[in-house]
């Protein structure tokens, strides 16, 4: 039984080998067609003349990335505070369901909620179709909230108590005990809750694509749309064949290299903290 | 206990001996010349007000991020309600699917199928995995380290490429079939379960296991008569919270099962789960009404199973005590 138990545990790393495996021997002789180099940098994505740059779509997943940060982790971790240290306990409870309950929603729904209710929004204000990368940061900011919040709720929380009082005995406020003292502490716990939101935000595909307008072009703008590297495996994965599959393929390795960039910074705050 | 405290904080937090103490010979004085010297303390008092509204700022800035939010969770979860509710009909229900009524009841069987169909294939696994790492490797093993850094790698690569794996080894295999749907989903969820069954194999007490041995059984009849059994509620927890995500995932199915919206007449035949629906309906745009019904029913679905795990993972705390 022993044996099963122990094959039962390689088949995690067995998982990752073929999904590594199959992934390169897809995507690298695309890469070596192609050229490294021209992929990687390349303006232009026209599968039909067979030329394939994916530099739009890095500089897209990383613009609406950036902007899902920039829009959901200050709320994220600021009521992350709250629920820790303010919230009265009454409302605690029911506001980290409510958390809870976001975390839960399947990403189509968002995606379909700012299909039918963000982008029209958007529009109305600043005109155009409302799908762009403001709308898109915007859902996605939405969709690493849950994340940021409880990660930063329970590194919060778990600041020794000694810490808060110490700041107290000092003379400040409980405000200001918070946050020059408790959440200085917590920082590490609350890097990695907003690096995790970064690892869902570049990764998410489903409701990116419902909102994000999917011009194969540079993006040019705010208002403008573009096209993230997970939407474009979306979008032409269904009818790809030949180089242009494997130009898909490569895409995926892209990501996939820069979600594992953001793990191993990740493991590597975790290891710091533990030491 | 205090020692170790101090030591876990970060160096800035260090100094609080230093700086209260020397807070405190400061103080001395200013509660001695409290009558005589006001020109002393009076700097003290102005100093006090912006910092009173520092605080109250910071105060404001929490109170209204959290306003923000569950003004969020609100719109989000009221809108996809109310228009949910206001476009539900009984012909959504109907068996068979028609482009005239849009019926999502081959896709929610397809949903039953599909998630039962990958439970099968990762939970075992999962389960077992665990028990590898918990009962029988020794804490600190490199195999251990091993297979929780290919733990963190899979829970951490975007459902999309799962999907496009899926694409590329189990379609050429199956084709577009329940059962690639399913193989892509239980390499999604295997990182879930194995952690959610390995947290719970680790809480409990090693007591337990002393007291099996101690009766005499061997390692298998510890493991499956008395770890297994304490740490079953946790362990449901994370497989419930497994379904959860089979339910709502969307990216790593539509290029592996397909987006066929009849009932799955084997394993091998395409086959659509409602969030693939929902997401084929919202992409056409000719079924918008539809769409609103079918995320509603979506979002009850994946909230009440999560209600479900969290209640199953209360149940293990207190079983645990």
């Amino acid at each position: 039984m022993r044996a099963v138990f122990l094959a039962a545990a390689c088949v995690c790393m067995l998982a990752v080998a073929l999904i590594t495996l199959f992934l390169l021997a897809n995507g690298l002789p695309a890469f070596g067609k192609i050229g490294a180099l021209k992929f990687l940098t390349g303006t232009l994505w026209r599968p039909g003349n067979d030329i394939y740059g994916v530099a739009p779509m890095i500089l897209g997943s990383l613009y609406v990335t950036a902007g899902a940060v920039a829009l959901g982790a200050p709320v994220g971790v600021l009521t992350g505070v709250y629920l820790a240290r303010f919230c009265p306990r009454r409302a605690r409870g029911t506001l980290r369901q409510a958390v809870n309950l976001l975390s839960g929603i399947p990403s189509v729904v968002y995606g379909f909620f700012g299909l039918v209710a963000l982008a029209p929004t958007i529009s109305r204000v600043f005109g155009g179709s409302g799908r762009n990368m403001l709308t898109a940061s915007l859902l996605l900011g939405l969709m690493i909230l849950p994340t940021v919040i409880s990660v930063t709720e329970t590194s919060v929380s778990a600041v020794p108590d000694s810490c808060y009082q110490g700041a107290l005995a000092l003379g400040a406020t409980h405000e200001r005990a918070v946050f020059s003292a408790v959440l200085p502490a917590a920082r590490s716990g609350v890097t990695t809750g907003i690096a995790l939101g970064v690892a869902r935000a570049i990764g998410e595909a489903t409701a990116v694509v419902m909102v994000a307008g999917n011009q194969p072009a540079m993006p040019s703008g705010l208002l403008r749309g573009l096209r993230t590297l997970t939407a474009n495996i979306v979008l032409e994965m269904g009818y790809a064949a030949d180089l242009h599959k494997g130009a898909l393929a490569a895409t995926a390795v892209t990501l996939f290299v820069f979600t594992l960039g953001v793990n191993v910074l990740l493991s590597l705050g975790r290891g710091r903290r533990r030491v | 206990m205090k020692q170790l405290n101090v030591a876990a904080l970060p160096s800035q937090l260090q100094s609080p001996p230093q700086s209260s103490q020397s807070s405190q010979q400061s103080q001395q004085p200013r509660v001695i010349a409290l009558g005589s010297a006001t020109a002393r303390t009076a700097p003290r008092l102005q100093s006090r007000r912006p910092r009173r509204m520092l605080s109250a700022l910071l105060r404001a800035m929490v109170t209204i991020s959290a306003a923000i939010t569950a003004l969020i969770i609100l719109l989000v979860v009221g809108y996809i309600v109310a228009q949910g509710v206001s476009h539900l009909s009984p012909r959504l229900f109907e068996l068979k699917y028609t482009s005239e009524n849009v019926s999502m009841t081959p896709a929610i069987i397809g949903t039953l199928a599909m998630t039962a169909l990958a439970l099968a294939i990762s939970a075992p696994i999962g389960i077992f995995s665990a028990v590898y790492l918990a009962e029988y490797a020794r804490r600190g093993n490199r195999l251990v380290r091993a297979v929780r850094l290919a733990a963190e790698t899979l829970a951490g690569i975007p459902s999309i490429v799962y999907g496009l794996f899926g694409a590329l080894l189990f379609n050429r295999l199956w084709g577009y079939s329940l059962l690639a749907g399913a193989a892509t989903l239980a390499l999604m969820l295997l990182p879930l379960i194995m952690r959610t069954a390995e947290e719970a194999l680790l809480a409990v007490p090693d007591m337990y296991r002393e007291g099996g041995f101690g009766l005499g059984a061997g390692r298998l009849r510890v493991v499956f008569s008395i770890t297994l059994p304490a740490a079953s509620r946790g362990v449901v927890a994370g497989v419930i919270l497994a379904v959860g995500r089979a339910v709502g995932e969307t990216a790593a199915l539509i290029f592996t099962s397909g987006t066929a919206p009849e009932l799955p007449r084997s394993l091998l035949s395409s086959v659509r789960t409602l969030s693939v629906h929902m997401y084929v309906l919202s992409n056409e745009g000719l079924f918008i009404d539809q769409a609103y019904a079918t995320a509603f029913i979506l979002l009850l679905l994946t909230t009440g199973i999560n209600a479900l795990s969290v209640f199953a993972a209360r149940r293990a705390g207190r079983a645990g005590k």
